[in-house]
């Protein structure tokens, strides 16, 4: 029955484009599979899996698409694969347990979190060396970047706190207690919020990042789901600043969140554990992975639908789309 | 590799401006806590897998003062929990020394007896944070103002494992308890669990401590015989639920039971508040941590020490404050609330000072299950279907 309507949606969704889409690359990390899934956005169709070391987290790719980065988290290393081709090119120092990471807008350097060592670990991405240990609060995990590169954010999971850096002097300059376990840390094109998830807490602050205080704190209320459930992890906003995405873990529900009044408007069924979610470069999709149904949800952005669901690897946790 | 490490941070702390400008600006405040353990002397486990570390509740506290000093650095405050080993002889002495250095809290690792000599005995001289006694009479008739329990209730654990077997349909339960007075508690605790989900005992039977039995005496060469006859004719039953605290004879009944029948509760499936195998919310960097740290898996009685001095740790930054009354006040306030990689916010319960916290159904190597079970809804907290709750309690203050 599933797959039937899944068959359907897709032929209809293939139906649907007039002219052939742009397709990009998808790549997903499973972290207990110990590799990637690279999808076509086009087909919503698998391509491969390809090992990447032992227990990729974090997946990111360089902003000309050439260099695309995956936490080993149990490697301590991050490895870099050329996309096209998903062979290692070279590895960076990372630091010990690397989990997720931001790059500079630029390309250039890597900020990394060390859960299991308190340091945001920063690294050349060009000569491949180590530029900075910065020490941070327990179980750093959220990394953000503002999008004039002037300010790093990295969230530390047991410490409750956003960290502000200075991405020249690597100076912390501000502290902003949240609510436990913030996981994630997502500006706005615009660089007027800062989006911080709180997974136990169960709600998301809105940062300003002039003043560093709290404007707003959503929650959210699902009807038929135990508020225990509700997990918020994953954070993007559409480059108009309009829409933002909350991934909410073991609700399985994606909210869908005005980014002007910031006030949720609709709540999106994907599938089990949601954390961490990647749009293509025009943003028609937006890619979910479901960490405990091992697969992928696709939603369409304009429509707030899903549309598909794929099949992965083991326990998918991130995702990045090529920008080309 | 942790060494290189610890240099770096050193080098980075000492050298370079990294730390932000509260940390610089404000003298450090303490926050003083102990953790006193204390040892009964007693047999070895039935397995030598058991015995416990020598560092056992203290590791966990270690790991915690780790993590609230980190977090400490950014709030200006300071932490340290002294670790004391004591004997039931020696234990109120130790205690009245600290709280004539002035520590305001103690996390004590005892039994019921002594959990509650050492509560009475420090009175609002100190905060006590049970760490290990799993009573229901402590949470009850004898529960105490000044003291919280990060240990779960054995009604707790009880109800856990009732919610899972009422889910399997094995509501038919063979009940073996030991002698010992914690035994005959912990089956009163499975009765009452019965009762309140619908499950039958079916039978009960007491298993007598007469010294035998053990791995010091003649271990599974009695046994294979003594098990399979001591369970014989027992009624119709889905599953043999074991009450044995004291540890006497539990481990013994997998697969040595006359009927073929799962076991659950002191052994097989156990209900209890941490497993070193569980992975989910987390819990793999909370145990790759505490294992760099220890060099040994992390017990139960760690993680709830670990617990107790987080709580410490979180209410100092929660209120910005590191002054006993304050954090004492706000932990005990409907507004406290600690994260313990267990999937969701710990709590407490305002009638008995217990911590509100899923109950883990572990066999051996994994996780199997965690309570409460999704089918057992609450009207406010679904961690209150598990242990006593606010209509039922004993407690008085």
């Amino acid at each position: 029955m599933k797959s039937i309507s899944t068959a359907i949606l897709t032929s209809a969704i293939c139906l649907g484009l007039g002219t052939p889409a742009l397709a990009n690359r998808v790549f997903v990390s499973n972290e207990k599979g110990n590799d990637v899934t690279v999808l076509d956005s086009a087909t919503l169709e698998v391509i491969g899996h390809y090992p990447v070391g032992a227990r990729p987290r974090g997946i990111t790719i360089s902003p000309d698409g050439k260099e695309l980065y995956v936490c080993a988290s149990d490697d301590d290393l991050v490895r870099v694969f050329n996309p096209e081709t998903m062979e290692e090119t070279h590895t960076l120092p990372s630091g010990p347990d690397p989990e997720l990471f931001v790059l500079h807008p630029s390309g250039n350097p890597l900020y990394i979190a060390n859960e299991d060592d308190n340091l945001v670990t920063v690294v050349d991405t060009k000569t491949h060396k180590m530029l900075a240990e910065i020490p941070v609060g327990v179980e750093p995990e959220g990394m953000g970047i503002s999008p004039d590169g002037k300010v790093v954010i990295n969230t530390s999971e047991t410490t409750n706190m956003a960290h502000f850096i200075n991405s020249e002097t690597y100076e912390i300059f501000a502290n902003v207690l949240v609510d436990s376990r913030p996981r994630f840390a997502q500006y706005n094109d615009a660089g007027t919020k800062l989006y911080v998830s709180s997974e136990i807490g169960g709600s998301v602050s809105v940062i300003n990042p002039e003043t560093q205080a709290i404007d707003k704190k959503i929650t959210f209320d699902i009807p038929g789901v135990l508020p225990e459930a509700i997990q918020p992890v994953g954070v993007r906003v559409t480059k108009d600043g309009k829409k933002v995405f909350v991934a909410l873990g073991p609700a399985n529900r994606v909210a869908v969140i005005n980014g002007e009044t910031d006030e949720v408007e609709d709540y999106l069924l994907v599938g089990q554990r949601v954390w961490q979610m990647g749009f293509t470069p025009d943003e028609k999709y937006l890619f979910t992975t479901n960490g405990n149904s091992n697969d992928v949800s696709v939603i369409e952005v304009a429509e707030n639908k899903v549309v598909k669901s794929i099949p992965v690897g083991q326990q998918p946790w991130g995702v990045v789309v090529a920008p080309n | 590799m942790k060494g290189r490490i610890i240099i770096l941070l050193a080098g980075l702390c000492a050298a370079t401006p990294v730390l932000p400008q509260t940390a610089t600006q404000k003298p450090m405040e303490m926050v003083r806590a102990a953790v006193l353990r204390v040892d009964k002397p007693s047999l070895p486990p039935i397995s030598r897998l058991d015995t416990p570390p020598a560092d056992l509740g203290f590791a966990g506290a270690r790991l915690a003062i780790e993590d609230n000093d980190t977090t400490g650095r950014f709030m200006g405050q300071d932490f340290e929990a002294l670790e004391i080993a004591a004997t039931p002889e020696t234990a109120a002495a130790e205690l009245d020394k600290l709280l004539a250095d002035g520590v305001g809290f103690v996390v004590t690792l005892a039994d019921e007896e002594q959990t509650l000599a050492l509560s009475d005995r420090a009175g609002d001289r100190a905060l006590i944070l049970n760490a290990r006694a799993r009573g229901d009479r402590l949470r009850g008739a004898d529960c105490r103002f000044n003291t919280i329990h990060t240990a779960p209730s054995h009604a707790m654990l009880a109800d856990g494992l009732a919610q899972f077997l009422m889910w399997k349909k094995w509501n038919e339960w063979f009940l073996i308890s030991g002698s010992h007075p914690e035994d005959i508690a912990l089956a009163d605790a499975y009765r009452r669990a019965a009762t309140k989900f619908g499950a039958k005992i079916v039978e009960e039977r007491s298993y007598e401590d007469t010294g035998g039995g053990r791995r010091s005496d003649s271990g599974h060469v009695q046994v294979q015989q003594q098990m399979p006859v001591f369970t014989q004719r027992a009624a119709e039953h889905h599953v043999v639920v074991a009450a044995d605290e004291a540890g006497i004879f539990a481990p013994w009944l997998p697969y040595q039971t006359w009927d073929a029948r799962p076991v659950v509760g002191s052994a097989g499936l156990v209900p209890r508040s941490w497993h070193p195998a569980l992975e989910a919310w987390g819990a793999t960097q909370f145990q790759n941590r505490f294992e760099k740290l220890a060099t040994r898996p992390m017990w139960d009685e760690d993680y709830q020490t670990w617990l107790a001095l987080r709580m410490i740790g979180e209410a100092a930054t929660r209120t910005n404050s590191t002054e006993t009354g304050a954090l004492k006040e706000f932990m005990l306030s409907d507004k406290f609330e600690v994260a313990g990689f267990k999937g969701q916010k710990l709590t407490m319960r305002d009638w008995d000072h217990q911590l509100r916290q899923p109950v883990l159904l572990t066999t051996g190597s994994v996780t199997a299950s965690v309570s409460p079970q999704d089918q057992y809804l609450h009207q406010s907290s679904a961690l209150d279907t598990l242990g006593i709750d606010r209509p039922e309690t004993e407690c008085k203050f």
